[in-house]
């Protein structure tokens, strides 16, 4: 593929610019093998996370010709050869250094959402039974590798910084995943309601079009449980019945 | 005396996989304060990257199974080298650390009954292998991740130990740096456990992700404890060999365990010539039977794609390099075939492995519904590590622990598939069990200030000289092709004689390095630390290979190709000696208790 040119951020959490780099580029090579080897032949302090190189941890993820990608699963002949291809850390977060942003906000996120909460045991043994088609769903949310590209594009915390108030994809994904346990008993419909603003997201679905694990974030995590949100909260048939009972899950 | 940020807790672990994290959760539920410092974001480590299964004789699949033959298993896997204790320890605890996860929130693949569906691996006389897909680890990681943020841990995300404080002969704490500033850090701790992991980075060719560098196995040996079976290194049969840039990338056993079968060339199912006697009595001979094996067949004996990963990975070695390999230096390995056997293969394929087929199809271009995929040995796994305790896990070093793949001890000469994620686990738990322990025991040492200001001074060097012409990247990428070269899958008594002198050169360069930034997350910086650790240990390797005159599992010398009795009684154990140097030597292996003894007998 011979001789590609780079436009990589280099900056930190002050500002930065977009900085020229070259790499020869052979078959198979993907976006990070191509930083990696800018880092190891002239730029030894340029800041990238990565992990397993593989697709499996989400360390790497970034914007690549603006797109929200991990870069160990970008493949150069993807990318269109007749430009410079530009390498960009997320933005929706606060960059910390080069391609490497401060995503702790997710990790204090995820610390509010009321844990999982399992029934008492079937059997004696300490185990349950569960059927494999109670949770193919459930399944598919737990396929997250927490890269957080679908933060990264979602409109409500890169253009609006609602970082205080929705919780974002992710974690929709996350509560999703509790809330549809076959063994869980928690209640996270006030919580998703009052502190997590499920009532933000206007289902645009660029999380669900990001996402690298094709995880469908929109219809069957979000929506799901915005009707969950809404039958509870906002169902007067149910609420009249509510005067009576005290059940509500 | 400069001043660094300290912090203090009871018990200090080093390592978020999963015997970081099991070890964390189980200390801390004890009463003590725990601390995890790791060197990436919690949820990336290595252990997200397993993928076959979780291997526990819960019998969901096969009443036959029970504790006694996972035991027997592991210790003919691991051809006797293994410690007994902790492979009987590891039997018995693995199926309720299992079904522990499930209460902690993991989802594993259920049989028709709604138990936890398991399913057949490399060595596993039974189905044994819990599984979620080919993403177990992702579940595992994330089940204790999930867990572990709700256990009043305090975890420092992003944060490298440079090296282990002593005082009075007794581990006091950890000097380290975060990532994002290089600022100094010092963890005082009455108790701290190692959960580092693997060591692939130093191989060119390696499964593992960037963090395996052997840090923990090199800060124990610098600490003062022993090494033990550092020899013995897992090549995985199956790593992706082509395009380049992924090479060494991670092919599942769990392929072979739903029916693909390798093919050289030839189009020969090679596996069928060569049969080790200690495993012919339980391989079938045709591929008929082993079809039905797969399939769950209980009368049905395995293929010989599924002995154990060692002797597969060899095979391989010797097809191509008898010139019936494929177009890039491996041979074939096809679970398309199974279209032949049942209707809806395409779809069974993605659904049992949907992560191979997305690796495959967004890295090579292929589509493994269809077509072959070409795979060769990777290097993946250390079966040697940190000598421990096999009930506490605690090291000669009074107060430091050590559990998961940098420890040693459960796996012997070779690691059966599976037993890595349930080794972590039953372990982890312990570790953090004892550590917690000892620290409510023991008081806390005084840190020693004038080891932290030699460490801080050889930390800061390669800034103190400035841009030099030494690079940290170029060291461990000479490193990685000489390991490859001379300590890898097949080895000689002149080549790894040359690996001590190259590496001792590597040594003297290391010190050169310079750096002309500054440390704010200057990846070239942490290089240069981490080089430390990867020229420790594959000294350590080099040496031990050396030592060890004999092919057994996962090391194998051309000029020794024979199994020797002499050296089936003995471990190599490494230790840093008084002057500094590297003084290997043999020790004779504990007796097999006699009631163990007797089961391999009667089971084998």
């Amino acid at each position: 593929m011979g001789r590609v040119k780079f436009n990589i951020w280099r900056g930190n959490g002050d500002g930065g610019q977009l900085q020229e780099y070259s790499t020869e580029i052979s078959e198979g090579m993907v976006v990070l093998d191509a930083v990696h080897q800018i880092q190891a032949e002239s730029a030894p302090d340029l800041a990238v996370r990565w992990n397993c190189k593989a697709g499996k941890c989400g360390s790497c993820s970034a914007e690549v010709n603006g797109k929200p990608k991990l870069m160990c699963m970008t493949r150069m002949s993807d990318l269109p050869q007749d430009k410079p291809v530009s390498i960009e850390p997320m933005r929706a977060f606060p960059g910390l250094k080069d391609l490497v942003t401060d995503v702790s906000w997710n990790y204090r996120v995820k610390e509010k959402i009321k844990p999982f909460k399992p029934r008492k045991p079937d059997n004696d043994d300490g185990t349950w039974k569960m059927k494999q088609g109670d949770i193919d769903r459930v399944q598919e949310f737990r396929k997250c590798i927490e890269c957080f590209l679908c933060q990264d594009v979602c409109h409500v915390l890169r253009e609006h910084h609602l970082h205080n108030e929705f919780i974002g994809p992710r974690f929709m994904v996350y509560t999703a995943a509790l809330e549809m346990h076959p063994l869980d008993t928690e209640d996270r419909r006030e919580q998703l309601k009052q502190d997590d603003g499920i009532g933000y997201c206007n289902i645009t679905k660029c999380c669900t079009n990001v996402c690298p694990e094709s995880i469908t974030i929109t219809d069957n995590a979000i929506i799901p449980l915005k009707e969950r949100v809404a039958d509870r909260f906002y169902d007067p048939i149910l609420n009249f019945f509510r005067l009576f009972t005290k059940s509500d899950k | 005396m400069a001043e660094y940020e300290k912090f203090q807790h009871d018990v200090l672990v080093i390592g978020s996989g999963g015997a970081g994290l099991r070890a964390a959760i189980e200390a801390s539920a004890t009463g003590v304060t725990v601390g995890v410092v790791s060197k990436s974001l919690l949820g990336k480590a290595h252990t997200v990257m397993a993928e076959g299964g979780v291997a526990a004789a819960l019998a969901n699949v096969d009443n036959r199974d029970d504790w006694k033959v996972h035991f027997t298993d592991t210790m003919r896997g691991g051809q006797y080298l293994n410690n007994w204790r902790m492979a009987e320890l590891h039997a018995k605890e693995a199926p309720d650390r299992v079904r522990e996860l499930e209460a902690w929130g993991a989802l594993f693949d259920r049989t028709k009954d709604g138990k936890i569906l398991q399913r057949n691996f490399g060595g596993h006389k039974f189905p044994r292998l819990a599984h979620v897909g080919d993403r177990t680890g992702l579940e595992m990681i994330r089940t204790l991740q999930d867990h572990g943020i709700h256990q009043g841990i305090d975890f420092y995300q992003e944060y490298t130990v440079i090296s282990l404080l002593k005082e009075d002969g007794r581990v006091t704490g950890a000097f380290a740096y975060d990532r994002e500033k290089g600022r100094f850090k010092v963890f005082q701790a009455k108790a701290i456990i190692i959960a580092t992991g693997g060591m692939g980075k130093i191989y060119k060719i390696t499964s593992n992700s960037w963090e395996c560098t052997g840090g923990g196995i090199s800060l124990a040996y610098h600490a003062g404890a022993e090494l033990l079976d550092m020899e013995f290194i897992q090549f995985h049969p199956t790593g992706m060999v082509w395009p380049p840039s992924v090479r060494g990338l991670l092919i599942t056993e769990g392929v072979r365990g739903e029916g693909g079968v390798l093919r050289n060339s030839e189009g020969n199912r090679f596996m069928f010539d060569d049969v080790p006697d200690l495993y012919r009595h339980q391989t079938s001979d045709n591929e008929e039977e082993g079809w039905k094996y797969t399939q769950g067949d209980p009368n049905a004996k395995r293929p010989p794609e599924l002995l154990t990963r060692d002797h597969v990975a060899r095979c391989i070695y010797r097809e191509v390099k008898e010139g019936r390999g494929s177009p890039h230096g491996g041979v074939f390995l096809d679970i398309a075939w199974i279209k032949e056997k049942i209707s809806n293969a395409p779809e069974h394929i993605k659904r049992k492995l949907p992560s191979m087929y997305h690796q495959f199809k967004e890295l090579a271009g292929i589509d493994i519904t269809q077509e072959p995929m070409e795979v060769g040995p990777t290097t993946h796994y250390i079966m040697g590590g940190i000598k421990v305790d096999p009930d506490s896990q605690m090291t000669a070093m009074p107060g430091l622990f050590a559990a998961g793949e940098c420890a040693v001890g459960l796996h012997g000469a070779n690691r059966l598939g599976g037993n890595s994620l349930s080794d972590l686990l039953v372990f982890g738990k312990r570790a953090g069990e004892f550590a917690a322990k000892f620290a409510q025991e023991n008081n806390q040492a005084p840190i020693p200030e004038q080891q932290l200001e030699q460490e801080a001074k050889w930390a800061l060097a390669p800034f103190e000289r400035g841009q030099t012409e030494e690079n940290a990247f170029h060291i461990q990428g000479e490193l990685q092709e000489m390991m490859q070269d001379l300590v890898g899958i097949v080895r000689t008594e002149e080549g790894l004689g040359d690996a001590v002198n190259r590496i001792a050169g590597y040594w003297e360069r290391a010190e050169k390095i310079g750096s002309g930034g500054n440390r704010e997350f200057d990846p070239g910086w942490h290089t240069a630390l981490d080089l430390k650790h990867m020229l420790t240990v594959a000294e350590s390797i080099a040496r031990a290979a050396k030592e060890r005159k004999e092919s057994r599992g996962g090391h194998y010398r051309q000029d020794y190709v024979e199994k020797s009795d002499e050296y089936g009684k003995v471990n190599i154990s490494v230790r840093k000696a008084d002057d500094g140097s590297m003084e290997v030597k043999q020790v004779v292996k504990d007796p097999i208790r006699e009631d163990l003894q007797q089961i391999i007998e009667e089971l084998g």
